[in-house]
């Protein structure tokens, strides 16, 4: 499923035109695009937290050469389902 | 931030939807993802990301309280592989 997929889906459950769905959704990714890029993170209730996490520098290896260098501090988003997304697709 | 929050935000930026429209069309969308997944497909939104199912195996573990060994059934959960403008974004200016 695609993004336009999502819209279709917006479509055919509340009857919101084509043209209209496709800007929905792409508002929705790129409000929440900016606002983890601020280093914060988003709580959807019923969905999950993505979550804006900070890594500290390590040492690290280049698998290839095996020459050890320094992985820099960053930051990273990680995603933490909700207890009811987890039971939805615990048997599928 | 929270889903309220976030409507708020996305109810400012498009024109002719109340904050009330825009409510049902995100809950929807978060509705749909989850629907997919919940049929065994996955979701690819280039730039942001990509939800898919990964399995977990069986596994023994212990009731905390009792220390009785019980058997966990191997089962699929939800997981999010970040994209790879949202990764180098997150990462800017930082």
């Amino acid at each position: 499923m695609t993004k336009a997929d999502l819209a279709d889906r917006l479509y055919e459950k509340i009857g919101l035109p084509k043209k209209e769905a496709t800007a929905m959704v792409e508002t929705l990714f790129e409000s929440m695009k900016s606002i983890l890029a601020e280093g914060e993170s988003i709580k959807i209730t019923g969905f999950g937290t993505f979550l804006v996490r900070k890594k500290s520098s390590r040492k690290g290896r280049n698998p290839k050469t095996g020459d050890e260098l320094e992985i820099e501090q960053r930051r990273v988003v990680t995603f933490k389902p909700s207890l009811q997304f987890k039971a939805l697709v615990e048997k599928v | 931030m929270t889903k309220s929050v976030l409507i708020e935000k996305i109810a400012e930026k498009v024109e002719g939807l109340s904050k009330k429209q825009t409510e049902v069309v995100v809950e929807t969308l978060f509705d749909s993802i989850k629907e997919a997944l919940a049929k065994g497909g996955k979701v690819e939104i280039r730039g942001f990301g990509n939800f898919k199912l990964r399995s977990r195996n069986a596994r023994k573990a212990r009731n905390p309280k009792t220390g009785d060994a019980v058997d966990v059934p191997p089962k699929k959960v939800p997981y999010f592989k970040v994209g790879k403008e949202l990764r180098e974004m997150v990462n800017r200016d930082f």
